[in-house]
């Protein structure tokens, strides 16, 4: 992407209708090593692809509960992600405080996304440059929601974001129609035959990738190393169901596009890959 | 807060020339127009709670159509004695908190234990400034099933239980209740119940009037009835000859 005249503040429109210093925040969320969600009718499952820089480096820590019944999943400034998910810790226990109840994972998805949205109307702030992947279960049911820098929320079945998250989309893809009916083991096995997508030739173990899982009646809980690499040695002997291919093959299109349920609120910048980007790369 | 110092009275933007003695608030530290007992049992289909219709001015029985019992949301309701502009101004609290609750229209809905517990920390927070909201508040409702029944006072104090009463009816209906109430009363059973205990706060309490209401909360909804009143028997015989214990008492 070339530098536009128009990308200097975030509060500058360009003429083609952009925040383009929005798009750029967007643009570190895509550089950030991948995140994965997916959802059954009782659990929701977060993964992420730990890279560390160097052998000697320990990998970042992308997955973070929020509370009992809600977690996240980040891609992007992890630092802007430790701020969110600090803001988050504190509206789940004022919540709490005074209902003595879980806040519902949606409201809190909502307000983050409220939080975020200021960030793209001052001229003294800078967007969020970070993207969650939320996953919390209330009175209807899991969620699986993402959060964006430019304020919008959406609700998922499946998604993935960050580096290489395309490649775990399109397996995801292929398999979300069956995600509602499994079970723990099952959804858990899905989400790390995404991870191996994305980290495409290197070996999937258990220190390069982190699980967490939330379900109904089941706390947040991200995966200690040895039951994570037990659910992957477990992968080698479940059948490979990738070698039958479904014929029904969805026409090639961003998967933002095909996975949303609902989108609203905040900045209409298109996200993920929508929407006119003659300087894509 | 900047420049508020304790115990001065509050409201006051800045001394004035007729209050040059500043001490403490005690405008916040006793009622007006007080409703008396408020009495709730769960029974077997849900929740039934009952008042009368009183409200006291000191001594005086000043208003008798006074509903002190009131719906909040699908799945609630709240019953009070005590200060009624105290409860009026509760009420309002909680229409604001129903209302957002209704705007999210996300599936998610309030529960008759949330808003008890959202109740409690107005009625502690005040107390701690020492300015109370001089209620004792009766909450029931039921929600997915599940039946609530709870009270809090006018210091914060919270607790759940199978049958509650505030006021004088601690002191006449619990009695009752804990002889008479179990698990499986029907409807009929619970009125019943409640009416027999009304009844007794109406001969004893002299701020009670013959004139009740009885709320009735199920998974269905909320029903409070019409005000009626209640039969009274003036023929028992420990009200003839009532000094015939203790001469010259009257």
């Amino acid at each position: 992407m070339f530098r536009n005249q128009y990308d200097t503040d975030v509060t500058t429109w360009s003429p083609a209708g952009r925040l383009h210093q929005v798009e750029y925040a967007m643009e570190a969320v895509k550089q950030g090593s991948a995140a994965i969600g997916l959802r059954s009718k009782t659990h929701v499952v977060l993964a992420t692809v730990n890279k560390a820089s160097s052998e000697l480096l320990s990998h970042q820590k992308k997955l973070f509960k929020i509370d009992n019944h809600i977690g996240i999943a980040m891609a992007g400034l992890t630092a802007d992600g430790r701020v969110l998910s600090r803001y988050m810790r504190s509206e789940c226990i004022n919540h709490n405080f005074v209902y003595e109840s879980p806040l519902p994972v949606g409201r809190l998805v909502v307000q983050v996304a409220d939080k975020a949205q200021v960030c793209t109307q001052r001229s003294w702030k800078r967007p969020y440059g970070v993207g969650l992947l939320v996953a919390g279960t209330d009175e209807t049911g899991p969620h699986l929601y993402q959060n964006c820098p430019s304020g919008n929320y959406f609700e998922y079945q499946a998604f993935a974001i960050g580096s290489r998250s395309q490649a775990a989309k399109t397996y995801l893809e292929r398999k979300y129609e069956t995600f509602m009916g499994c079970t723990k083991d099952e959804l858990i096995r899905h989400a790390l035959y995404a991870v191996k997508e994305s980290l495409q030739e290197e070996e999937l173990t258990s220190s390069n990738c982190g699980l967490a899982l939330v379900g109904i009646d089941e706390k947040f809980e991200i995966l200690d190393p040895k039951k994570l690499q037990a659910y992957i040695d477990s992968m080698e002997d479940a059948t490979k169901e990738e070698a039958a291919p479904t014929e029904e093959q969805p026409p090639h299109v961003a998967a933002g596009a095909l996975l949303t349920r609902e989108s609203s609120g905040g900045v209409e910048v298109p996200a993920d890959g929508d929407g006119p980007s003659p300087m894509e790369t | 807060m900047t420049g508020k110092q304790p115990y001065v009275g509050q409201g006051l933007e800045a001394p004035h020339a007729f209050t040059l003695m500043p001490g403490p608030t005690k405008h916040t530290q006793y009622p007006y127009v007080t409703g008396t007992s408020v009495l709730g049992i769960k029974y077997k289909d849900g929740v039934l709670i009952a008042a009368d219709t009183a409200a006291s001015y000191g001594s005086t029985v000043r208003y008798k159509s006074v509903e002190r019992l009131k719906a909040c949301g699908k799945h609630c309701l709240i019953g009070a004695s005590g200060e009624i502009s105290d409860f009026q101004q509760i009420l309002q609290y909680v229409d604001k908190l129903i209302l957002n609750d209704y705007m999210w229209d996300d599936g998610n809905n309030l529960s008759p234990k949330d808003i008890h517990n959202y109740l409690t920390r107005i009625m502690y927070n005040k107390r701690n400034n020492f300015d109370p909201l001089w209620n004792t508040l009766v909450l029931g409702g039921v929600k997915n099933g599940e039946k609530y029944l709870g009270v809090v006072t006018m210091i914060g104090v919270q607790y759940v239980d199978n049958h509650v009463a505030s006021g004088f009816g601690n002191h006449l209906a619990r009695p009752i209740f804990r002889d008479e109430w179990h698990e499986n009363l029907t409807l009929e059973e619970g009125i019943q119940l409640l009416e027999k205990a009304l009844t007794v706060l109406f001969y004893r309490d002299r701020s009670a009037i013959n004139k009740v209401q009885v709320a009735n909360i199920t998974e269905a909804g909320i029903n409070i009835s019409e005000p009626y009143a209640l039969k009274t028997n003036w023929d028992y015989n420990a009200f003839k000859n009532p000094t015939v214990g203790a001469e010259g008492s009257w």
